[in-house]
């Protein structure tokens, strides 16, 4: 019995051994990288953000300037999700903010919206989605420039019954076969414009504070290829 | 370790013991992955740092660890490895992380990594064991590739698409379009068409090594004095 209480001692001991060894190459390979991987992930989210909202738009830290705003219906979120501010000369200019459209062929499909501070649409781009691919997937960049039929829309300029895709007697392309996609964007993208109708004041009124990524809080990091 | 040894490792890792082929081990990221060159390649080369390391790094420490509790000793190992490898391309290979995402973790769970460290490294020194790890790791890239390959063809009518995520913006030029104006094929992209890809070049290699067998056969029988004719018939 004792010889045996001896022999587990032992093997635990050795394993607690490798796991301190483990555990220490992990710690010292953070502390080398962590610098630069929050680097070269501050860079992917600016070049994202410059797709949608044009650098001359704004003269501030773009990224510095985030709030986190509460999970709504109308940004079909359902948890806290951070909104980026842009500001020409401390005036308000531009919010990106986060949106997802619960309703695709295959799940839910996470945009990221540019507004400007009159309300029209600066860019809006697919940040992941599980759409077929060569079917639903033109509402990417790198496949089709259809999600560039939002630039410039405004609630001015498309009437509420314009927001809808064609074939619904709105306004927007769609490619045959596939429209269950675009649906579901053109209804996320007109809720994210009504969000900020709601909440243009607030949202470039509060101040600034520390916000999780773009696109990470609410949509697990999917490969957008 | 002669050269003999090493040529043998690599004709077992490439050829007679290939991990995609003849093991059919590590079907996960194989089937995933596989639908574009530049996935396929890299996801394969990092599986192939991998198994390199994994084996490189329990070889010498396989004195050490009691039998009981191997296993876990190697998934912590691989795990730590797999997780240096991972930090190392968040870091430096920003656009490729993104493009593998969760099946770089997964290379922990990848079968082959453990089988080859259960298998190889943990009784053989550290020299062959790094090469064995090498090798089958080059035989899961190569065919890993090669349906990479046959899938971006017939799904996207492209080659070498999106190198320049891995790479950067230099080998945007690399794309070679096979079949112009190709409207894609579905089921090469999605699942099954891995599964129909992989089967067809499990069925070609095990036809070259039918061949193979019967070009031997008829070549000894060929050496040997032909015997009596009564017994050729039998």
């Amino acid at each position: 019995m004792k010889r045996m209480t001896k022999a587990a001692f032992r093997t635990a001991v050795n394993l607690l051994f490798f796991t301190v060894i483990g555990t220490a190459i992990l710690a010292v390979t953070y502390l080398l990288t962590h610098e630069r991987i929050a680097a070269t992930e501050d860079e992917a989210r600016m070049k994202l953000i410059s797709e949608v909202a044009p650098p001359n738009l704004y003269d501030n830290a773009l990224l510095k300037d985030t709030i986190q705003v509460e999970a709504s219906p109308l940004l079909g979120t359902d948890e806290p999700t951070p909104v980026y501010r842009g500001r020409m000369q401390g005036q308000p200019a531009v919010v990106i903010l986060q949106a997802i459209a619960p309703d695709g062929y295959s799940g839910r499909i996470s945009l990221i919206i540019a507004i400007t501070a009159a309300g029209n649409i600066s860019g809006v781009r697919v940040v992941s989605h599980k759409e077929t691919p060569g079917l639903g997937d033109y509402i990417e960049i790198l496949k089709s420039k259809w999600i560039t039929l939002f630039n410039g829309k405004s609630f001015e300029n498309t009437p509420e019954q314009d927001w809808k895709v064609k074939k619904d007697g709105g306004q927007f392309d769609y490619m045959s076969g596939a429209t269950i996609s675009p649906r579901a964007v053109v209804k996320a993208v007109n809720k994210a414009l009504q969000y900020f109708a709601a909440h243009r004041e607030t949202l470039f009124a509060s101040a600034p504070q520390p916000a999780t990524p773009l696109g990470e809080a609410a949509s697990s990091k999917e490969a957008t290829k | 370790m002669n050269i003999n040894e090493i040529k043998e490792i690599f004709h077992n890792g490439i050829w007679k013991q290939n991990t995609g082929l003849v093991q059919l081990l590590g079907m996960c990221p194989l089937l995933a992955v596989s639908n574009s060159v530049v996935n396929a390649l890299s996801l394969g080369l990092a599986t192939t740092l991998v198994m390199t390391l994994s084996n490189a790094t329990v070889s010498p420490v396989r004195n050490y660890v009691p039998n009981e509790i191997r296993i876990p000793v190697y998934i912590l190992i691989i795990a730590v490895l797999v997780t240096v490898v991972q930090y190392a391309m968040n870091a430096y290979m920003y656009g490729l992380y993104v493009v593998l995402g969760i099946f770089i973790p997964l290379i922990v769970t990848n079968c082959i990594v453990l089988a080859r460290v259960e298998a190889f490294a943990g009784k053989n020194p550290l020299l062959p064991s790094a090469v064995d790890g090498f090798a089958m790791g080059i035989g899961l890239t190569l065919v890993l590739t090669l349906l990479g390959g046959m899938r971006e063809v017939l799904g996207h009518g492209t080659l070498f698409a999106g190198f320049d995520l891995a790479l950067g913006d230099f080998a945007k030029s690399w794309t070679l379009t096979i079949i112009p104006d190709y409207h894609g094929f579905l089921l090469a992209i999605l699942p099954p068409g891995a599964f129909i890809c992989l089967g067809l070049m499990i069925a070609a290699r095990n036809w070259l090594v039918l061949r193979g067998e019967q070009k031997a056969r008829a070549k000894k029988l060929q050496m040997k004095p032909t015997p009596p004719a009564p017994a050729a018939t039998a």
